[in-house]
This record gives structure tokens, C-alpha cells and sequence, in this order.
């Protein structure tokens, strides 16, 4: 028991030093990387792998996958811009849309996993290519600009020196610990990625909860979208290319387990972080983006591989092997 | 005496914080099949642990045909010929019977699976020990019991010497554990020794030449199986006098109906109708495969109904899922704790509040405090042995692992408890434990059923049994015609059907 405990420490423990250590290592080789102009900067382009990242921990911890994220990113985005451009309609009640239409893609997602059992891996691959092809109908594969002033606030806006985007971040973490960790759906998805059925003879509607799960990480993608076009305020359909990647890699850095039941959002939030900072230290570097994917690549590949090989420890320690325990 | 051919002396294991054997010794000679008994927590796992290679004990000698050796590794330990068969079995269940057998050392023709005679020899050993069945079927499709068999084949055919058994009669129905009685009886035939690892002691009786208690890691004693008894076995096991297996029956009048059921029937149970009353424990009789987890699962709402009633108290209420059955009052502490139980990556307290997490809703929030308060509540009152309620309950024994479960539904304040097998795997001082809260549950009111292939316990608790055939009830016995002989009889009252032996599809 003591084991265990010292495991989860050290995980957690492991990732900020590492954190830490790459903060540090930077900020003496990379010139500049320690700026307040750049540490914002970074902010703000960690925050919409982290409002995403949110859900996908949710998605995670139930034992779940989403590889739709980029794609719903693309479509939320060019709906907003559509019906601006095309319709004149507020942009506000765009941006609103946008996100529903992010809330849509993941009530598909969940509908597909929860009530007609395809698992999430094959659903979201599916709901991916079909998101990422209704943004290229929409735009009818040309980018779409021509946006209101105003409507760049929420992408590149400041409240007094934090940036909008990164302001929303903050406010959707301390959404989903609440959800996580206060209000009993929190319990039901730490349960059901656990052991799915003793959560369902316990009485949990299992199906609702997972459904509820692909709704919010749909709704945060689509947010995602939303903030995304009114950084660059133009709506491009191959927009949040790639974009699960980066998600994945931080809410797995952040030591969220893949098999599920297990993690926490603090976690993610370093993970989120630590993925921001390699690229932008990269990019301060001279790394051209090309090497940029082989990096993730390598971060991918050893998050997972510190994540399992701990595990591996313990159970060599005789704890988690197939004999029951004796203690 | 017949040479001894494993001999163990001195073993010393420590994990963190505790001595899992303190300088133990132990031999096993050739073709006797040599039980091994002791709490959970007494250091036998720990033991088949250093047998099979997966621990190293940090002192000692393991002597084999006289060779001696400070530790093993998983590798030399099959060399040597030494195969362990898992409670929980290590078979591949997409894979089909011979594929499962020749695992890892296939039979090759020019580089090429050689299907043919793997599968003559596999059709081959099946008939040796019995089974006849096609060695060319799923494992999936096969029962619990025939795989644990074929499993021993696949250890005896690559030439086993020494064979570990843990708990290998939990899963089979009387009629399989007297086919696993003859399967031990050939194998010592062959020379091959037992180490037979069970909490049931009559059947130890039946079986074991030699006897060895452990406790608290360290070596009680040893017997030959004629110069010892049940009591004082039990006496030796837990270190103190247990007067009793079974709690003094508790004798109420019996309460109105709590539960009853008109002509309930799924895919796998028909026609069943039963009431049961409030401070009644109905008992559940029945080989393996006659519906009786099912008719559980029918009134838990875990199967899909097709037809009849289900009333509670007098209300006629439509069960489609484990969701209602709870909002009814219904609880289900099922067979497989690890499975369908608990919530193992979870602690102690999110496990107990986790059926009645709307009862601690403070405002939008959990109320921190009041969960604290009823989760120490019900870890004091069921005496959940735990170091805290935040423990990780993968951690706790089997027996407090069950209380934790009975603990979860008490707080959600269950009216009908079914338990199906409610002590499997749970040691002798534990089981007591479980009945006495049976019995607290029984005076507080509250309805049980139980169903359980302990005819031991189906007697020592139950107020009323029904014993169920091919999905039916096939008879009812009132207090005073509870015996083992009337339980057999409607439980085999015709030639069990052929097709009873397949597990049905689901």
C-alpha cells in the first residue's frame, strides 16, 4: 500500500521536475525564452490545447478516446465564420453556435460509443474524417475572412496583462475539477473507466455518463474552434490539423492513464505546459516544424513508456501480479 | 517413505513493512498431494510466489531432487518441472482448446504449424481425462470448470513434476469438483505432487495425504491427514477457538413479503416465482449452470426480463436495469468481487458511497464531511479491517473487500440482499464475519437470497431453500427438510442434458 502511494507521488512528482528542468534549461539556452513577452506568449498558446485537454481527461479516465478534436476545431470554426460572413449574424451568437456545433459532433461521438457500442477509437476516427469534411463543405475549401474587429476579443484580447484565451483556460479547469471532483458524475467517471460494469451494477447509468463525457470534450473543442478563428480570424477547413495529438500527448504526460480510472487534472495541466514550452524552446531554437513532429513523436513515446514501466515496478515488487494478494 | 522431492527450509520473504514468511519450511514428496491451509495473509501465496520464480526470498534453500538452490526464476522454475494452475485462470480465451495446450511450444512441421497432430494429441488427452469435447472449440465456449481442466493438461503435457493448485474447486459445481478428485487421483498415479491450496477442509479431507498450516507467514504444522481434524485445524489456522463455523441462527418471526416474483423469465431462467420475507434468508440450491446467478441477475435487472412480475412489498414495480433495482431497494453482492464488485483503482470511501452519492449532495456539491462521517460509521460497525478510508480497496483481503461491498449497499439502504457465493475466497475468520452481518441484516428486517455452492453454508444459514435445475425451480425445502441429501436430489433429478455442459450463448 505504501508502494502504491510512493508511485503516484513519483509520477506526479517526476513530471514537475522534469517541468521544472526544462524551464530551466531553456531559459539558459534559448535567448530570450524567459521574458514575460514570451512566457505569455506561450500561455497563450497552451491555452487551447489545455481547454481541450480538459475534456479529453474526462474522455480519458472513462476509459475513452477522442481523435475528433482537431476536426470538430475546424468545424466549429468555419460554421462561426459562415454565418458571420454569410449571414451577418452576431458574432456572438456565432461563436455560440460554433460551439454547439462542437456539442453535436460529441453527442454523435457519444451516442455511437454509448448506445451502439462502437469503441471510441473506431467512432471518433469515423466522426473525424466526417467533422474535418464538413468544414471542407462549408468553406467549400477556401479560407473565409472578413470578420468584425470586435470579434478578435476573445482570441486576442487582454484582461489587464492575461490573455483572453488563457483566461478562458483557467475558468474550464476549474470547471472540470469541479466536475471531477465535487459533483457525483465525477466519481461515475473515475468508476466506469475503472470497471465499467461494477459501476453499472451499482447502479450508474453508464451509458448517460459517457454520453455526457463526449458532449463536454465536443463542447470544449468547439470553444476551441471558436477561439482559434478569432486568433487568426481567418476560418481554414484544415485547421486543428494534428491538433489530438498535442492533446493526447499532454493529458498522457500529465499521467492520465490509458486504460482509464485513473488521473488528475493538475496533472494535465503540467502535461499541457510542458508540451507548450518544448515547442516554443524549439521554436526559439531554429527547430523548423518539420523536426517539431518527430520531438512529439519522442515525447509521446516516453511519456507512455515512463507511465507503464512504473507500473512495471510495482508489479515486480509483487503487488500487481496475477497471484492474489496475501496482505 | 517415498523420497522427497521438493524440499524448502528456512524461507524468509520481506515486503515493505512486513515479514510475508519468516523462515518457513516445507517439503513435498513424490506423487502426494500435500493441502495447504491458512488465512488469507498467512504467507501462502507468497510462498507459491517463490515456488513459481516470481519472488526471490531473501534467505533460505529451495531443495530440488536434492539440488540446492538459493532462489528461482520463472524460467528454471518450469524447467524444473513446476506449473502453477491460477484461481484465476491463465487461459486465452479467443484461442481454441489444443491452440491453449501447445501454447508457446507448438508443434512444427518444416517451420510450419503442424494443426493435425496437435489437435490428435490434444483430442487425445482430453479423453484421458474425461472430457469430451473437441479440442478444436473456443476456450470462451467452454465452462469454467472444463477450462480449469484443460489448463491442468496443458501442465501435466509438458511434463509437470510438481503441481500447484489455488482454490481449484471455487468454481465447480459438486459433479466437476469429483471430476477434478479423479483428475488428482491419476496424477498422483503418474507421480506428480500436489500442492493443494483451499479454504474448504472437508474436501481437504478428501483429498490431502499431508496437511500444512500456515499462519502469519510463519509454519504451524504439518499432518498426516489421518492424525488431524476439521477443529483443530480451524483452531490452528486463526490461533484461538472457534467454537463455530456458522453464528448461532438468529429466529424471528418472520415479516411480510418483501420481495416477491410471478413467473419471472429471461434467456436463461424460466417460470420462476418465489416470495421472500422480511428477516428471511432464501437459500439458493443448484449445480452450476442452473440459473441461479441468473435468477439474480433477472431480479437485479442486470438481464433483460421477458415475462412475469416482480413486487416489492406490494408494489408491482418494472425492474429494466441495475439503476432501478437500486431505486427499489434492491442490492446485488455479486460472485465476482474484483469483476463486478468494486471498484478496485478507487479507495475504501468512494467504493461505499458509491451507489448513494446523491444522499451526500450538499447544495451542487458532495458534502465532504458527511461522507467522512458515514464512511467511518460503516468501517467501524462492519469492522472493515482498513488503514484508512482513503486505502486503495484493491489493497484490503477478500474479506474485507466483501464488507466494503455489503458496506456500500447498507449505505443505500438496501431492503432485498441477494448475495451470490457471499464467501468465496474468503478466509475461515472472515466468513464468520460475513454471516454475522447476514444475520444483522436478517434482524434489522431486511430480505436475503442467497445463492451458494457451499452446501455447508446453503445449510448453516439459509431459512428456506429453493434448488433450481436446468433454469427452473425443481424443488422447495422448508427449515426442517434441509438436508444435503433433498438439496442433491432436486438438483439432479433427471440425467443432466448434454447441452447443459456448454455455456450457453450469450
Amino acid at each position: 500500500m505504501k508502494i502504491n502511494s510512493r508511485t503516484i507521488d513519483m509520477k506526479e512528482y517526476g513530471i514537475i521536475v522534469f517541468f521544472l528542468l526544462l524551464m530551466l534549461t531553456l531559459s539558459f539556452v534559448a535567448r530570450g525564452f524567459s521574458s514575460t513577452e514570451n512566457l505569455i506568449n506561450i500561455s497563450r498558446q497552451v491555452a487551447l490545447v489545455g481547454i481541450v485537454a480538459v475534456g479529453m481527461t474526462m474522455v480519458m479516465i472513462s476509459g475513452g478516446i477522442d481523435l475528433s478534436v482537431g476536426s470538430i476545431i475546424a468545424a466549429s470554426g468555419v460554421t462561426s465564420a459562415y454565418l458571420i460572413t454569410q449571414t451577418g449574424l452576431n458574432p456572438v451568437f456565432a461563436g455560440i453556435l460554433g460551439v454547439g456545433v462542437g456539442g453535436l459532433v460529441g453527442l454523435l461521438n457519444g451516442f455511437l460509443i454509448s448506445k451502439l457500442n462502437i469503441p471510441p477509437f473506431i467512432a471518433t476516427l469515423a466522426t473525424m474524417a466526417g467533422a474535418r469534411g464538413l468544414a471542407y463543405v462549408i468553406t467549400e475549401g477556401m479560407p473565409i475572412y472578413g470578420f468584425p474587429d470586435e470579434f478578435a476579443f476573445i482570441g486576442q484580447g487582454y484582461l489587464s496583462f492575461i490573455p483572453v484565451p488563457v483566461v478562458v483556460m483557467i475558468l474550464v479547469f476549474g470547471v472540470g475539477y469541479f466536475l471531477l471532483n465535487k459533483v457525483p458524475f465525477g466519481k461515475y467517471v473515475y468508476g466506469i473507466g475503472g470497471n465499467e460494469e461494477a459501476a453499472r451494477l451499482s447502479g450508474v447509468n453508464v451509458g448517460n455518463v459517457k454520453l455526457l463525457v463526449y458532449v463536454i470534450n465536443g463542447l470544449l473543442s468547439g470553444l476551441a474552434g471558436v477561439i482559434l478563428l478569432s486568433r487568426i480570424m481567418t476560418a481554414v477547413p484544415n485547421s486543428g490539423n494534428g491538433f489530438e495529438m498535442d492533446v493526447i500527448t499532454g493529458v498522457v504526460l500529465g499521467g492520465v492513464s490509458m486504460s482509464g480510472g485513473e488521473g488528475k487534472l493538475r496533472g494535465v495541466l503540467i502535461g499541457v505546459l510542458i508540451m507548450g514550452v518544448l515547442s516554443n524552446g524549439m521554436m526559439i531554437l531554429g527547430f523548423v516544424e518539420y523536426y517539431q513532429w518527430i520531438v512529439r513523436c519522442f515525447v509521446l513515446i516516453i511519456a507512455v513508456g515512463f507511465d507503464r514501466n512504473i507500473g512495471l515496478l510495482s508489479s515486480r515488487m509483487g503487488r500487481t501480479s496475477k497471484l492474489p494478494i496475501s496482505s | 517413505m517415498r523420497n522427497e522431492i521438493l524440499v524448502l527450509q528456512g524461507i524468509t520473504k520481506r515486503f515493505p513493512g512486513v515479514v510475508a514468511l519468516d523462515d518457513v519450511s516445507f517439503s513435498l514428496r513424490q506423487g502426494e498431494v500435500h493441502a495447504l491451509v491458512g488465512e488469507n495473509g498467512a504467507g501462502k501465496s507468497t510462498l507459491m510466489k517463490v515456488l513459481t520464480g516470481m519472488n526471490s526470498p531473501e534467505s533460505g534453500k529451495i531443495l530440488i531432487d536434492g539440488v540446492s538452490h538459493s532462489s528461482l526464476t520463472i524460467q528454471s522454475a518450469k524447467t524444473l518441472g513446476i506449473s502453477m494452475i491460477y484461481q484465476e485462470l491463465n487461459s486465452i480465451q479467443m484461442l481454441t482448446i489444443f491452440e491453449n495446450i501447445f501454447f508457446g511450444r507448438e508443434y512444427k512441421r518444416g517451420g510450419l504449424l503442424d494443426r493435425k497432430r496437435m489437435i490428435a494429441e490434444a483430442d487425445r488427452l482430453l479423453l484421458e481425462f474425461e472430457l469430451n469435447i473437441p479440442s478444436t472449440r473456443k476456450m470462451a465456449e467452454i465452462t469454467v470448470a472444463y477450462q480449469q481442466i484443460v489448463e491442468i493438461i496443458k501442465a501435466v503435457s509438458s511434463n509437470v513434476r510438481i503441481l500447484i493448485m489455488d482454490e481449484p474447486t471455487a468454481p465447480l459445481s459438486i459433479d466437476e469438483v469429483k471430476m477434478l478428485y479423479r483428475l488428482v487421483g491419476k496424477l498422483k498415479e503418474a507421480g506428480v505432487s500436489i500442492v493443494y491450496i483451499s479454504h474448504r477442509l472437508e474436501e481437504i479431507f478428501q483429498i490431502a495425504d499431508r496437511i500444512t498450516v500456515f499462519r502469519d507467514g510463519r509454519h504451524i504444522a504439518t499432518h498426516d491427514i489421518g492424525d488431524t481434524n476439521e477443529e483443530s485445524l480451524i483452531k490452528e489456522m486463526v490461533g484461538r477457538e472457534l467454537s463455530n463455523q456458522y453464528p448461532p441462527r438468529v429466529d424471528l418471526p418472520l415479516g411480510p413479503n418483501i420481495l416477491q416474483i410471478k413467473r419471472l423469465s429471461t434467456s436463461k431462467i424460466k417460470d420462476v416465482s418465489l416470495r421472500l420475507r422480511q428477516g428471511e434468508i432464501l437459500g439458493i440450491g443448484g449445480l452450476i449452470g442452473s440459473g441461479r446467478t441468473e435468477l439474480l441477475r433477472a431480479i437485479f435487472g442486470a438481464d433483460r426480463i421477458l415475462s412475469g412480475e416482480v413486487y416489492l412489498g406490494t408494489r408491482n414495480v418494472s425492474i429494466k436495469s441495475p439503476f432501478d433495482a437500486i431505486r427499489c431497494g434492491v442490492a446485488l453482492i455479486p460472485e465476482d468481487r474484483k469483476q463486478h464488485g468494486l471498484l478496485l483503482k478507487m479507495s475504501v470511501e468512494d467504493n461505499i458511497i458509491f451507489s448513494s452519492l446523491k444522499k451526500f449532495m450538499k447544495g451542487l456539491m458532495l458534502n465532504a464531511a458527511q461522507i467522512s462521517d458515514a464512511v467511518g460509521g460503516a468501517i467501524v460497525r462492519l469492522a472493515i479491517k482498513t488503514p484508512g478510508p482513503k486505502q486503495l480497496v484493491k489493497y484490503l483481503s477478500g474479506g474485507n473487500q466483501q464488507k466494503v461491498v455489503l458496506a456500500k449497499w447498507m449505505e443505500s439502504n438496501a431492503q432485498v440482499y441477494l448475495f451470490d457465493e457471499p464467501t468465496r475466497g474468503i478466509d475461515v475468520g472472515a466468513k464468520y464475519e460475513i454471516y454475522e452481518l447476514m444475520n444483522t441484516l436478517k434482524s434489522n428486517g431486511k430480505g436475503i437470497i442467497m445463492v451458494s455452492s457451499d452446501m455447508q453454508e446453503l445449510i448453516g444459514m439459509s431459512d428456506r431453500i429453493l434448488v433450481m435445475k436446468d433454469g427452473q425451480v425443481s424443488g422447495e425445502l422448508k427449515r426442517d427438510e434441509i438436508t444435503q441429501e433433498n438439496i442433491l436430489k432436486h438438483a439432479s433429478k433427471k440425467h443432466l442434458p448434454r447441452a447443459m455442459e456448454w455455456r450457453e450463448e450469450e
